[in-house]
This record gives C-alpha cells, sequence and structure tokens, in this order.
C-alpha cells in the first residue's frame, strides 16, 4: 500500500479544511496511506517571489525538515506551492550543499494531487457523481511550471453527470498573483473581473481550480459580482456522490 | 528637455487612473495578434526546436558580443559605412547632431525605431532646430499626439480609429472619418512630399549582420525604405545587443520574429542595407552611418541572469499574452519599452530606486515565457530583479521601503517556527469572528484591506489539524 506525507498548504490550512479532509478521504478510498507531517507550515513562495531569498530560506528549511523524516512521497491541493518546492527549493541552497541535497530529494517526490492521481496513480475514475455544468480554470503555476495540461479534465470527464464546458481565456491569469494582489489591487480587480464575466457568461453553474489561491480571488469575486455560481476545488468535486452540491 | 530618463515610475500610481478606452483598445489588437501568431506557429511542426535554437543563437551573440560587434564595424567600414561608438544616451544624441550639423540638416524623417526612443531622440533634434518626422504611421500618429510608443511594434495601439480621427482634424486641420483606410490615405498624401524633400534619414534596425555588415530592417508600410533610399544621408541608431552573427542565424531570427510579432510568415518589407551607394547611378544614400549604442548595456552583460533580457528581438508577443499590460496599456511601464520585457528591461537600464515597481507590475503567471520566441525566462528576471530590490546584489542597490523588509523578515520568523504559525492559525478565527458573515470577511483592517476592497475574504476558519488529531486518537482508541 502506497504511503503519503499530506502537505496542506497555508492557504488550504486557513481556508479550505474541507476540501483538505475530501483529500484524504480520496486517497484513502484508492488505498493509499496518508500522514501528516503537523510541523508543516508554508512553502515559503509569498517571501521567495517577492525577492527575499534570505528570509524565505528558513522557511524552505522548516518545510523541509518536517518532509523529511519520512521517504514517501508529498502530495499537496495547489501546483503553485509545489512548483515552488519542486523548481524553486533546490534553487535556493548552493549545489553540493547538504540542503540542496535534500531539497532535490524532495523536489523528486513532490507531487500537486491531480497529477499524483492521474500520473502516479494512473487513475481517472474516482466513482464521483455530480450532475452539474462545470467549467474549469487553468491556473497558471499548475498549468506552466508543472505542465498539467490535460489531468484536471481527465479527472472532470470521469464524473458522472458532469457536463464540461470549456472556459473562455481558461487559461488567462485570474489575477490572484500572491502578493500582486495587495500590491496592485486595481489591476487584480480587472483581471478577476474579466474572470468572472467569463465564468458566468460560459452558463455553468460550477467552476474548479486546482489552486487555492485562484479559488480564494474567483469565489470572492463571484460573490462580489453577486453571482449563484459555486466556485470549487476540484478535489470537492471528485469527493462529491451526487447527492449534494 | 533630453527626454531620455524618466523620473520615478508609478506603476501603481497610474494603475488607478488608466483612460477607460485603453484596455478595450489594447485588448482587441493584442487578441487579434495572439490569434494570428498562434495561427502561424502551428504551420511549423517544429517550431519549439526553432525557438530552441533561436534562443541558442541569441545567448551565444551576447556571451561574445565584442568579437562579432569588431567583425560588424570592419565589415560596415569596408562597405563605405561609418561606425560611430556611443557609450551613452547622451553621446549617441551628439553623434547624430553632430553629423546632421556638419551636412546643414535641416529636415529629417524617421522610421520606426525603439532605440532612438531610448535616447529621445527627437527632442535633441528639434531642440537643435532641425524638423523631425515620423513616418510609420503609428509613430505619426503618437508624435501628432505628443506622445511616446505604448507598444513595441505597434506604437498607437491603445487609440481607437475614432480617436485617431479627432487627433487628425485637430492636429492636421482635415476632415477626417474614423475609417483606417482614408485616415491612412490622409498620412500617406502628407508624408510622400517629407519623403522627397528631407535631408536625412534615420532608422534603426532589427538585426545587424557581423558577418556582412548589413543592417535588417522589417516592416509592413515601406515607409522604413523611403526613410533608407531617399535622403542622401541614412544615419542608423541601432542597440549593440542587435547583432546577428551570420545570414544563418540570421534566417532563423527572422522567421521567429515574424510569426511572434504580426502573425506573418514574413513582413511585406525585409530590408537589407550593406554600406551607403556605390557608384553613381545606383540607388541609396551617399552616406550611411552606424551609431551603436551601449547605454548601459555592458554594464548588464555581465549579469548572467538579467543579460537575458538582451536576447529579445522586439517582437512584443510577451505584451500580446500579459492579462497585465491588456489591462493597464504601455504608458503604465513609464519608458519606451513596456509590457513584461519593459518590466524587466527598464528597471535594469534606470537606476532601481526609479523602476522599483516594475518587477512587481506581474502576477508571474508565465504567459510572457511561453511564447517568447527566444525563450527568454521573463519571470525568472523579474524575480532576479526582485531579490535586488529586496536586498541588492553587486548589479543594484536596494530599493523597497524599510517597513516592507521589516514584514518580511517577522513573515519569515512566523513560518519557519511551526509553533508561531499554529498559534497564529488557532487565533485568527476569533480574532476575526466580529467581522464574519456568512462565512465571508467583507472588510479588514489594513493591509487586508487591499485585498477586501475589491472582493471578500473567506473566513479563517482552520479546522484540519484539530479534525486530523482526533481521528488519530480515535483509531488508535
Amino acid at each position: 500500500m502506497p504511503t503519503v506525507q499530506l502537505f496542506i498548504t497555508c492557504l488550504g490550512d486557513q481556508f479550505y479544511t474541507g476540501t483538505l479532509q475530501n483529500m484524504v478521504r480520496i486517497l484513502e478510498r484508492l488505498g493509499v496511506e496518508v500522514t501528516f507531517p503537523a510541523e508543516q507550515t508554508c512553502c515559503g513562495q509569498p517571501l521567495f517571489n517577492n525577492g527575499f531569498d534570505d528570509q524565505a530560506r528558513p522557511v524552505a528549511r522548516a518545510w523541509l525538515h518536517a518532509f523529511s523524516q519520512s521517504s514517501a512521497p508529498v502530495v499537496g491541493p495547489s501546483g503553485s506551492c509545489i512548483s515552488m518546492v519542486k523548481h524553486h527549493y533546490p534553487e535556493l541552497f548552493p549545489p553540493g550543499s547538504p540542503e540542496h541535497h535534500l531539497a532535490s530529494d524532495l523536489a523528486a517526490r513532490s507531487f500537486e494531487f491531480t497529477e499524483y492521481l492521474v500520473r502516479e496513480l494512473g487513475v481517472t475514475d474516482l466513482g464521483a457523481c455530480y450532475p452539474h455544468r462545470v467549467t474549469y480554470h487553468s491556473a497558471c503555476h499548475y498549468l506552466r511550471e508543472l505542465g498539467l495540461r490535460e489531468e484536471a479534465r481527465l479527472l472532470l470527464n470521469a464524473i458522472q453527470g458532469l457536463e464540461y464546458i470549456p472556459l473562455q481565456e481558461e487559461d488567462t491569469c485570474c489575477g490572484f498573483g500572491g502578493a500582486f494582489s495587495v500590491t496592485f489591487p486595481d489591476v487584480s480587480r480587472v483581471m478577476m473581473e474579466n474572470k468572472v464575466q467569463n465564468i458566468i457568461a460560459s452558463g455553468a453553474d460550477t467552476v474548479v481550480t486546482c489552486e487555492p489561491g485562484c479559488l480564494m480571488n474567483i469565489a470572492g469575486g463571484l460573490r462580489k459580482a453577486g453571482s449563484n455560481v459555486r466556485a470549487a476545488h476540484i478535489i470537492d468535486l471528485l469527493a462529491s456522490t451526487g447527492e449534494t452540491a | 528637455m533630453s527626454g531620455e530618463t524618466p523620473g520615478y515610475i508609478g506603476f501603481g500610481e497610474y494603475s488607478q487612473h488608466v483612460p477607460h478606452s485603453i484596455p478595450s483598445a489594447v485588448k482587441q489588437a493584442t487578441d487579434r495578434f495572439v490569434g494570428t501568431r498562434a495561427a502561424r506557429v502551428a504551420e511549423i511542426d517544429q517550431w519549439e526546436e526553432l525557438r530552441q535554437i533561436g534562443s541558442d543563437i541569441r545567448q551565444h551573440t551576447l556571451e561574445n558580443l565584442d568579437r562579432y560587434l569588431e567583425t560588424l564595424e570592419a565589415r560596415v567600414t569596408e562597405a563605405g559605412g561609418q561606425v560611430h561608438w556611443a557609450s551613452s544616451a547622451e553621446d549617441a544624441r551628439q553623434a547624430v547632431l553632430q553629423i546632421a550639423r556638419d551636412r546643414q540638416v535641416r529636415s529629417v524623417v524617421k522610421a520606426k525605431s525603439m532605440a532612438t526612443e531610448e535616447i529621445g531622440l527627437n527632442h535633441a533634434l528639434e531642440a537643435a532646430g532641425i524638423r523631425t518626422l515620423e513616418t510609420d504611421l503609428g509613430e505619426y500618429i503618437i508624435q501628432l499626439a505628443g506622445m511616446g510608443p505604448s507598444h513595441i511594434i505597434v506604437p498607437a495601439v491603445h487609440l481607437k480609429k475614432e480617436e485617431i480621427a479627432a487627433l487628425f482634424r485637430e492636429k492636421l486641420g482635415v476632415d477626417a472619418p474614423a475609417d483606417p483606410v482614408e485616415l491612412t490615405r490622409i498620412a500617406r498624401e502628407r508624408l510622400r512630399h517629407e519623403f522627397l524633400t528631407a535631408d536625412m534619414g534615420i532608422s534603426g534596425a532589427n538585426f545587424l549582420v557581423a558577418e556582412t555588415g548589413t543592417l535588417v530592417m522589417v516592416t509592413n508600410e515601406g515607409n522604413g525604405r523611403m526613410c533608407t533610399t531617399l535622403p542622401d544621408l541614412h544615419v542608423a541608431v541601432v542597440g549593440i545587443d542587435k547583432v546577428v552573427p551570420d545570414w544563418e542565424s540570421l534566417t532563423v531570427l527572422l522567421k521567429l520574429l515574424s510569426r511572434s510579432a504580426t502573425g506573418q510568415k514574413i513582413t511585406t518589407y525585409t530590408q537589407f542595407i550593406t554600406g551607403p551607394r556605390r557608384a553613381e547611378g545606383e540607388s541609396g544614400p551617399k552616406e550611411f552611418h552606424l551609431v551603436l549604442l551601449d547605454n548601459g548595456r555592458s554594464r548588464i552583460l555581465a549579469d548572467p541572469v538579467g543579460r537575458q533580457v538582451f536576447k529579445c528581438i522586439r517582437c512584443g508577443a510577451c505584451a500580446n499574452v500579459c492579462p497585465v499590460y491588456k489591462n493597464v496599456g504601455g504608458y503604465a511601464y513609464g519608458w519606451f519599452i513596456s509590457g513584461p520585457i519593459g518590466a524587466i528591461l527598464s528597471p535594469q537600464m534606470l537606476d532601481t530606486q526609479v523602476a522599483r515597481e516594475l518587477p512587481y507590475a506581474s502576477t508571474l503567471c508565465g504567459a510572457c515565457a511561453e511564447v517568447c520566441p527566444v525563450k527568454i525566462p521573463i519571470p525568472t528576471i523579474l524575480r532576479h530583479l526582485r531579490h535586488r530590490m529586496a536586498q541588492g546584489d553587486e548589479f543594484g542597490s536596494p530599493a523597497l521601503p524599510a517597513p516592507v523588509g521589516a514584514a518580511a523578515r517577522m513573515t519569515s520568523l512566523a513560518l519557519s517556527r511551526s509553533w508561531i504559525y499554529r498559534l497564529g492559525t488557532r487565533l485568527l478565527p476569533f480574532a476575526t469572528a466580529l467581522l464574519r458573515r456568512d462565512g465571508w470577511l467583507k472588510t479588514l483592517p489594513y493591509p487586508l484591506s487591499r485585498w477586501t476592497s475589491v472582493r471578500p475574504l473567506p473566513a479563517f476558519g482552520a479546522r484540519f489539524r484539530q479534525w486530523w488529531k482526533a481521528r488519530v486518537r480515535s483509531e488508535n482508541g
């Protein structure tokens, strides 16, 4: 039985308890043993992306310490955080250093959730049922840094009763961008509004994405616009049995 | 006024007051380019391989620039041209002014050139009493409007045809309808006379081929050819980064450029200029001068990460796909070059303090790097420059306000000590309980107000850790 270490990410931790619980349930249903290193905090991407490498390094060290206690793969519900670990942790430490070695080791066994399901376990049909019109926002780092182009769609198409509706400008950034959203709120706003208008115009009743950051932004934008479209993490649809929406 | 370097570039300030018409005008044009580019790219099976070759050519050239520049100078001189080295914008302006003064030049026609925008050449010429006219339609329009370019290849992209018609009516005193064909006809009629009477033509270049000393220009309007063949004097101002080793490299880069820029297989005009005319009876100018502009490039070339910005072949594809650029337009970037490439070039060429906001003017979505024909890792360079702004490096001083650094240090402390983070996680739902409505936080104090002013925040509600603990306890129970 494969074992994974759950990386809940700081945004998942603060805002998406239900999604994390669903993630555990799905993995266990597939026969995966789930462990949770409780020392974990955040991957440090907000610091790293804003140029504070010296401040990001201790956060990365803490993360590496938390997840190097086990040799099991790491699985998280965010393409962006996984990309941070996979691509940027090794850059933070000089080649040849023990930390670089550790970072490279963990980079090789860290996976975004849908990536883990589709590419590692080879599973697309989870027996979920969600009889709704669903559209999909492709998150930037998930798409471009991890190269996950079709994984989410494969999983969605296997959900019973689900009608998949393509989204105009599916792969255009929603305007979240981490600190960008508070550094330039006016630009973030127009990008978010553009995304929300496309979602509403699609005629879908649900929009899914694989990124907690985008989800916060899009869900908040839909609420602000007075829309009834539900914004959800793909995990929540994959755990759905059709009785509740 | 020298017109070359801007004061503080307030991207955030500008973004609060973007003129209403800009996003829709920019989106209309850039969406069209995105579509035509995609179609032209799809025609080439080995596009990705071609990009890699283009990237390698540019990287190799930058790493051996001294050698190729020496060859270039020798070949241009052999062909009868004169090379002028300009280490600064001021040197370049003086070189052009000197050439003009020595020959009693009174009027100049210009082809589209980013290098002359960079050095503010038009202002310098006008200040010296030399009539200077832009002849690229877009440049002609923004010159009439008294503005700079807002896009690398479409300088007037932010203006709609109605605005251009109004501008023509106001500045030219003609009855101009909002019809692109008619507007072009009006401009063409006025320009024809200027081409025939100008004393000097000024251009930039898309490339300089070192092995033969050839200047290469791609255009679609034919004005570039008029500027560089009708007057007896041709002066080209070109950045030293524009060199390519040989014609074989050039074919790769031309293919990448036209498909990425306008979505054309090849531009309407591709000009190759090797020196001035050689014999009476040949067409072309009697004199050809090449002003090679450094203006900080050598300094930047010492930085292995930052210098990749000079791989750029100025296609503008990065701007066309950039969701930030599309919504704020080119003037938000405060200098002659805008969009993602401007956000990584200006902070390197200008003082870090002046352009400190630009590296942050991106969500790091990566759309730019995905289309860049020469694979410039724009998000990586943005992060590199953010690091310079935050902490400084050997190429620039830190430029962020002190409280930002203090906040980063506190964040680092809280996130690298699990107990502080977990304590915060437990406290946040209580601290915000009174503001909570229906699972959402509609207003929060600064700095989170900058989030809630745009959209509500989901309520803090971390319960996973407790749930997990209880679950483990009951399993072991």
